[in-house]
């Protein structure tokens, strides 16, 4: 399958109740495979084309707002233009999950594969104090692995939860092993297990409210110090990464997504030529892994970061550093993806 | 209903005079809007509507930004607030994820005809099956009584100090109307709530929505022109005849639209 359609396919097995969302390339797939698939038949999931991605994030802030498990897939520009509404779903403490297939950018940039969105994905990309959970699948088997991973995130914490890939794995096919399909919530569960939820209001309740306003500025303050308490356990608990070859590197590439995957193919390169090199892949984008990183400060000569953009993740990765040894980016941009060789080459240059 | 003589500070107020109680389903908070504002009028048809249809528990509605951005904590429905112009997206998955249920939104003109014109037309042109309540007083005013889409020609705000000029701000949107062509649109109606008379046939028209919605027959929307009389400069007994004098020319009262006879 290609990775758009493990996601789409991994949305119906997740026992998801609604897509809303506007073609864009390079994730249209997505929703072609909704429509071609029917899951209304299988599940009872609702599929709508909405008018532009503003509507479809707004369309999830009501599903969400509702109970219910609802997702929106863009591309970068349409990702954009989604800010305001993830930015209430945060203030508001919706979950939902939002799929970002990312193409290289500014502006209309291109179709082709890009990780330029790091900025926007993990530091807030709307207005005000929040964060997301961040997934950065590798694979195509990662697209529809994460999927229910992330609902079930994003309901634990009422948090949205973004899987940031791009178009590289997005587009590419490879063989993947399905999970069960889970039942979608009835509306007793969901009045259950979501009891802030605007189902309808029964008479043993006061009226439930959705909303991010509170124009009392103390509410307002301890609304957002209950935020970040939020974020901050979700640093403690939800952190994911993978190592591969770390245990003797002396040199670590810092990657996630398909900049991971050429990395493993320059590990080979360099252990070929008696560089002992090693790859930390970041899972989770927020929280981010600087722990796993920092453990290995006192071993390695230095870090690389390889990304698709013009240093966004390296960021973090000195701030994990805290300047014990180099950091140092190498990126492509605008829809290029790195080479192993040419990873290997800044290697030899700039940190041995 | 219970009656409590105790809330009333008048000797009159006592069980065997009393003709009107307040709907169960209306907050006790006291209302935020300006004395002689619309929006507590329209705020109550809704909820008595609710009340009487006994639909409470399968009815959510939608707040907008603007000001009845606070109406969550006056009316005793559960509610949702949108982000500026967003309602219908909100409204449009809601009730296509609970099909059974009924989904309003409360907009006002700049929500609903400003940056609320493609979620407002689509939703229409969808036929979802929801109510759209348009408040409609031809200005902002939360911000401060700036120039709306609905803004009369030559009408003065604090964005268009010597009168709206079609040449530079473009021509009022009659939104009812254009959302009327729409094969989605079931029912459309303007009307008012400055008088008794009009508070019965703008609570008759909420009802009649709310009754399409039970028969899943789409889009119903009410449009309700009202009065600003803080935006407007004027006091309340004054903005209502200027409403009349004014408002009601350009935006004539009646149904728009009505269902095809069966």
């Amino acid at each position: 399958m290609k990775g758009n359609e493990a996601l789409a396919e991994a949305a119906i097995l997740a026992g998801c109740d609604g897509y809303f969302g506007y073609p864009i390339t390079p994730q249209s797939e997505v929703m072609e495979y909704l429509m071609l698939n029917r899951p209304e038949d299988r599940t009872g999931m609702v599929v709508l084309q909405a008018e532009s991605e503003t509507a479809s994030i707004n369309m999830v802030y009501g599903g969400a707002g509702a109970g219910k498990r609802v997702m929106t897939s863009s591309s970068s520009p349409g990702i954009s233009l989604m800010q305001e509404g993830i930015s209430y779903m945060a203030g508001a403490e919706l979950p939902c999950l939002i799929a970002n297939i990312v193409r290289g950018g500014p502006g209309l940039g291109t179709i082709q594969p890009a990780q330029s969105d790091y900025f926007q994905s993990v530091k807030g990309g709307g207005h005000g104090d929040y964060k997301i959970i961040t997934l950065a699948p590798s694979s195509v088997q990662e697209m529809a692995d994460f999927v229910a991973i992330s609902f079930d995130l994003a309901f634990k914490y009422r948090t949205p939860v973004l899987i940031l890939s791009d178009g590289a794995i997005g587009q590419m096919m490879e063989k993947v092993i399905l999970p069960e399909q889970r039942p979608r919530w009835s509306e007793e569960e969901i009045r259950k297990n979501t009891p802030w939820a605007t189902v309808g209001r029964t008479k043993d309740r006061k009226n439930n409210i959705i909303t991010s306003l509170d124009l009392d500025p103390n509410a307002q303050e301890r609304h957002n110090e209950h935020l970040q308490r939020k974020y901050k356990t979700i640093e403690e608990n939800e952190v994911r990464y993978e190592e591969i070859q770390c245990e003797d590197a002396e040199v670590i590439l810092v990657a996630y997504g398909t900049s991971a995957r050429v990395c493993q193919k320059s590990i080979e390169l360099a252990r070929e030529e008696g560089i002992k090199l090693g790859l930390i892949r970041p899972i989770s984008l927020f929280p981010y892994p600087s722990a796993a990183i920092q453990k290995y400060t006192d071993q390695v000569k230095g870090f690389l970061s390889v990304e698709m953009s013009a240093g966004q993740m390296v960021e973090d990765v000195r701030l994990a550093v805290n300047g014990k040894v180099k950091v140092e980016h190498y990126g492509r941009m605008g829809g290029m993806v790195p080479s192993p060789e040419d990873i290997v080459e800044v290697i030899k240059e700039r940190i041995l | 209903m219970s009656f409590e003589t105790k809330k009333f500070n008048c000797d009159i107020a006592t069980p065997e005079n009393m003709v009107y109680t307040k709907t169960n389903l209306m907050n006790d908070k006291p209302l935020s809007y300006c004395p002689g504002c619309g929006h507590g009028t329209a705020h109550r048809l809704i909820m008595e509507t609710v009340e009487e249809m006994d639909i409470l528990e399968d009815t959510i509605g939608i707040a907008p930004v603007g000001c009845s951005v606070l109406a969550y904590e006056f009316m005793g429905t559960d509610v949702q607030q949108a982000a500026h112009g967003r309602a219908p997206a909100l409204a449009t998955a809601i009730s296509r994820l609970y099909p059974e249920k009924y989904v309003f939104t409360y907009q006002g003109d700049g929500d609903l005809a400003a940056i609320g014109t493609a979620e407002t037309i689509h939703a229409c042109n969808r036929g979802e099956n929801i109510v759209i309540i348009f408040v409609n007083n031809g200005i902002y005013g939360m911000t401060g009584g700036q120039m709306a889409p609905t803004t009369l020609p030559g009408m003065k705000t604090s964005t268009s100090p010597f009168g709206r000029d079609q040449k530079e701000a473009g021509y009022p949107l009659k939104i009812t109307e254009l959302i009327a062509q729409l094969p989605g649109t079931y029912y459309v109606t303007r009307q008012a709530v400055h008088t008794a008379v009009n508070v019965r046939k703008t609570k008759k028209a909420i009802r009649k929505a709310f009754e399409y919605t039970r028969h899943k027959k789409g889009v119903s929307f009410v449009e309700v022109v009202s009065n600003c009389n803080s935006g407007w400069k004027m006091t309340p007994v004054d903005s209502n005849k200027w409403m009349e004098d004014n408002m009601f020319p350009f935006y004539p009262l009646g149904d728009i639209k009505l269902p095809p006879k069966q």
